[in-house]
């Protein structure tokens, strides 16, 4: 065991102070784990494979999970302990979790992709199942009786025949016992676990609705100064000069200007901003290309590295089919805007460097200061606090950098929490993209020919569920001229909303039910499933379309769950698109908790309509036009649908994640469901914009 | 400057062009209000002033002297939650959480005026707080079971 520990873990395991111990493997496949491109990782740095994750009880019984894993309100801090308590019998309450501290938990890729319920759940149950048997090995001994007569529930070991009970510290504190085991150990299956399955309360509800919980963004320590950060009028702009020195007057005031880098660090805010507007900068300044010009740029800039999926074959042109169809499909720039914004504090304590920040990747951020600062990874520690969403775009660590920069220079901690209109600029965005479609069908309905090229905005998604001879799926990376990487579900929601739509489009073609015409294609069961659970609850069959109020559907697979979305609008005289009913089905496998799957599956409609409807990115010439909540709109309470969520549950199949996947319905549903009632195909996200000027 | 906040007098020797959400988290240390936007539009810097909603973020502390201001930390009574606050945790009525404290903060204002608020009232004054997270249904759900117990009166 002791060779799979780095020195610093060493020390850590001996600071817990015996016990129990169960360190669990990393699995190749939790390796290969999808990222967005904005995360590389320095060759200089590969990834420690040693442990995934690891269980502790101490002498008092108390029982501590670790994992790398970090919360950015996808619930994994409930829906862990619920695992782990299932296999351990204690109360998922009574669990601690420590998540996203370089220092303290296992090496970890990230939290992304959602994985952490298919790949971190089963590392953490299998530890805790083999703590359970080793817990009643111990006592079986200790009290010389039949292991078989022994059970436990809530924390203790019972003998129900004798009434005799004694608490997990009793023995663990006699055992300081340590086991290494890979991931795949007995665990209890779905039917008989006692709180997955069940909802479950956040269990730090309290300290949110309180208040009481600490964002990065709200952390103090002691000294602190409060960092900002000059940033160029556009991008790509270079430094040509910069007058400092009335920032520098202003008393306790710290200002930093290292080649292109220019901030300052005061005693608080207000002094910040001060100084930094005091400082007078010239740039030189790059001609870059306007919004309008965005999918004509995409497509006149192809970059290597295609990659091709599902291509069963290129037997085009189709001449099966009754009918070809060509159609093109964009998706817009668009933000994430989680409502925390990036934010690091950083502390310094000589050589060795400390950094509290919201990310997504504590580990990568970890590389990336070490390779800015010149440190080795023992020296750097970043650690995680529940963060203030993320949606994939928190992948990074420019700001946790920006703030260590600033402490160094200062000599004393510093925070840093990014402006919105930082956020807005400076972070990244989801890629926007031009899709193009060839299709043919036979007159029966049958798809005959698919060939679908993706163009800049990722490979996420393009596996289709439906049955097809002919069929080619590629994505064309291109040049682009904004930072992009990462979103809730990649590229997964731009590939829906054109395969989704272009279904569509050919069950008009020959003359169907978009249902129908799903349902004789459609190859894969679960996707059917979900498909008539949602038409069934929304009573598509009874849904009938006048010119002002129409319905769409849509529905897929991705990162191994699946959804249908059927969503009613209505047009307003001056051309408002508004969503007034949306029913989705899901099903990500053995549900782990209801209501907050539900909850998931809610709120990623609720966002989705958003980059559907009407979010998108403006810019010219290097600059963000729109980098404002009061000029970016996001859903609000006005845009609210009545939404209904239908879950399947499948005890019988493993959990998959569900963070992500429940966002992919609702732009086709939309697109589908507004060209019902008007007859007007928009084949571009977001919807409204496109609609109203008659695109 | 003087003003009162939670119950208790206190006094900030300050700049009085600082904004109070500055002030409350950086000189008193109560985070509960939180930066989202800077312009008045998410709503998550919400605090109470006598009773009314307002946004932090856009005021000054100069303009808020003498007056009663109460956050998120002065909502509960020691461990006993608001009412409303408990209703959050029922519902599911959160994420992330971070809008959490402006939203409840807005919805205890609106139950103070109208006890019986209707869904459409509580979407018509919740307008101005965004949940990026997408949970409004649950938020709504959240004050309607005060609503319909007559307001959510704490401890009662």
């Amino acid at each position: 065991m002791p060779e799979l520990l780095s020195a610093s873990r060493r020390d850590f395991l001996k600071s817990l102070g015996g016990g129990m111990l169960v360190l669990v493997t990393l699995e190749q496949e939790s390796l290969a784990q999808e990222s967005g491109r904005s995360h590389r990782r320095p060759a200089s740095n590969p990834p420690p494979q040693d442990v995934a994750a690891w269980l502790h009880i101490d002498q008092n019984g108390a029982v501590t999970a670790f994992t790398g894993k970090v919360e950015v309100g996808q619930n994994i801090r409930t829906s862990l302990p619920q695992a782990i308590a299932d296999e351990l019998h204690v109360q998922p309450g009574s669990i601690r979790l420590v998540m996203g501290d370089t220092a303290l938990t296992p090496w970890d890729m990230g939290t992304f992709g959602s994985r952490t319920t298919p790949t971190m759940a089963p590392q953490l149950r299998a530890a805790a199942a083999a703590m359970r048997e080793q817990l009643l090995t111990i006592a079986a001994k200790k009290w010389s009786v039949d292991r078989a007569s022994l059970t436990l529930a809530d924390g203790y070991v019972l003998q129900p025949a004798s009434g005799r009970k004694a608490g997990y510290g009793e023995f663990a504190s006699a055992a300081d016992w340590t086991k290494v085991l890979c991931a795949n150990s007995e665990i209890t299956p779905p039917s008989e676990r006692q709180y997955s399955g069940r909802s479950l309360s956040k269990l730090n509800a309290r300290e949110l609705v309180s208040g009481r919980h600490q964002f990065t963004s709200d952390m103090k320590r002691p000294g602190m100064l409060y960092g900002r950060v000059l940033r160029p009028p556009s991008f790509g702009a270079q430094l040509l000069s910069a007058d400092t020195t009335a920032a520098a007057a202003i008393p306790n005031v710290t200002v930093v200007h290292e080649s292109d880098f220019i901030g300052v660090a005061a005693p608080n805010e207000f002094i910040a901003d001060k100084s930094l507007d005091a400082i007078k900068a010239q740039w030189r300044e790059k001609s870059q290309i306007y919004a309008k010009d965005l999918f004509s740029y995409l497509k006149a800039n192809p970059e290597n590295g295609e990659t091709g999926e599902h291509d069963t074959t290129a037997a085009l042109p189709d001449t099966h089919a009754a009918k070809n169809l060509q159609s093109t499909y964009a998706v817009a720039y668009i933000a994430h805007v989680p409502l925390e914004p990036r934010a690091a504090v950083a502390e310094w304590q000589g050589s060795r460097l400390t950094v509290w920040t919201g990310t997504q990747v504590p580990f990568g951020v970890r590389s990336e200061l070490a390779e800015a600062f010149q440190l080795t990874e023992e020296n750097v520690r970043v650690i995680v606090p529940d963060t203030g969403a993320a949606y994939g775009g928190k992948h990074t660590g420019e700001c946790a950098i920006e703030a260590a920069r600033l402490a160094k220079a200062a000599g004393r901690p510093v925070k840093l929490v990014w402006t919105r209109q930082e956020e807005f600029t400076w972070a990244y965005f989801r890629p926007a993209g031009v899709i193009e479609v060839r299709s043919g069908v036979a007159n029966d309905g049958t798809l005959t020919s698919w060939d679908f090229h993706n163009y800049n905005s990722g490979s996420s998604g393009l596996e289709s569920p439906y049955r097809c001879p002919s069929s080619r799926a590629r994505f064309h990376p291109t040049k682009y001229p904004l930072r992009q990487g990462s979103y809730r579900g990649l590229a997964a929601t731009a590939n829906h909303f054109a395969r989704e739509s272009h279904i569509d489009e050919l069950a008009l073609a020959v003359g169907m039910d978009p249902l129908a015409f799903r349902l004789k294609n459609l190859q894969n069961d679960r996707v059917r499933a979900v498909l008539e659970a949602a038409a069934g609850r929304f009573g598509w069959d009874k849904s009938k379309p006048t010119p002002t109020r129409g319905y769409g559907l849509s529905c897929g697979m991705e990162k191994g769950s699946y959804f249908a979305c059927c969503a009613e609008i209505s047009v307003t005289p001056n051309r408002q698109i508004r969503v007034d009913r949306v029913v989705e089905a899901f099903e990500c496998g053995a549900i782990v908790n209801p209501r907050q799957l539900e909850n998931q599956v809610e709120g990623a409609i609720i966002m989705g309509l958003g980059g559907a409807l009407f979010e998108a990115i403006d810019f010219a010439n290097g600059r963000i036009l729109n980098p404002r909540l009061g000029k970016y709109p996001v859903p609000r309470f006005s845009d609210l649908p009545a939404v209904e969520v239908v879950l399947l549950d499948r005890r019988d199949l493993p959990s998959a994640g569900a963070g992500e996947t429940p966002i992919m319905g609702i732009a086709p549903a939309i697109a589908n469901g507004l060209f019902q009632a008007t007859g007007v195909r928009v084949r571009s996200m977001p919807i409204q914009p496109a609609f109203q000027s008659g695109v | 400057m003087d003003f009162v906040v939670n119950g208790e007098r206190r006094s900030v020797d300050t700049d009085p062009e600082r904004l109070l959400l500055f002030v409350l988290r950086n000189e008193l240390d109560l985070t509960g209000a939180k930066y989202g936007c800077g312009e008045g539009q998410c709503g998550a810097c919400t605090v109470l002033i006598d009773s009314k909603p307002v946004r932090s973020c856009q005021l000054s502390i100069g303009a808020v002297a003498g007056k009663e201001i109460t956050t998120i930390e002065g909502l509960s009574d020691g461990d006993r939650l608001h009412p409303v606050q408990q209703a959050f945790i029922d519902s599911d009525a959160m994420q992330c959480g971070y809008c959490t404290s402006g939203m409840i903060l807005s919805s205890v204002a609106l139950l103070r005026t109208n006890p019986a608020a209707s869904d459409a009232d509580i979407k018509k004054v919740l307008q101005g707080n965004i949940c990026r997270c997408g949970t409004y249904r649950r938020i709504i759900a959240a004050v309607r079971t005060q609503a319909k117990k007559g307001g959510g009166h704490p401890h009662a």
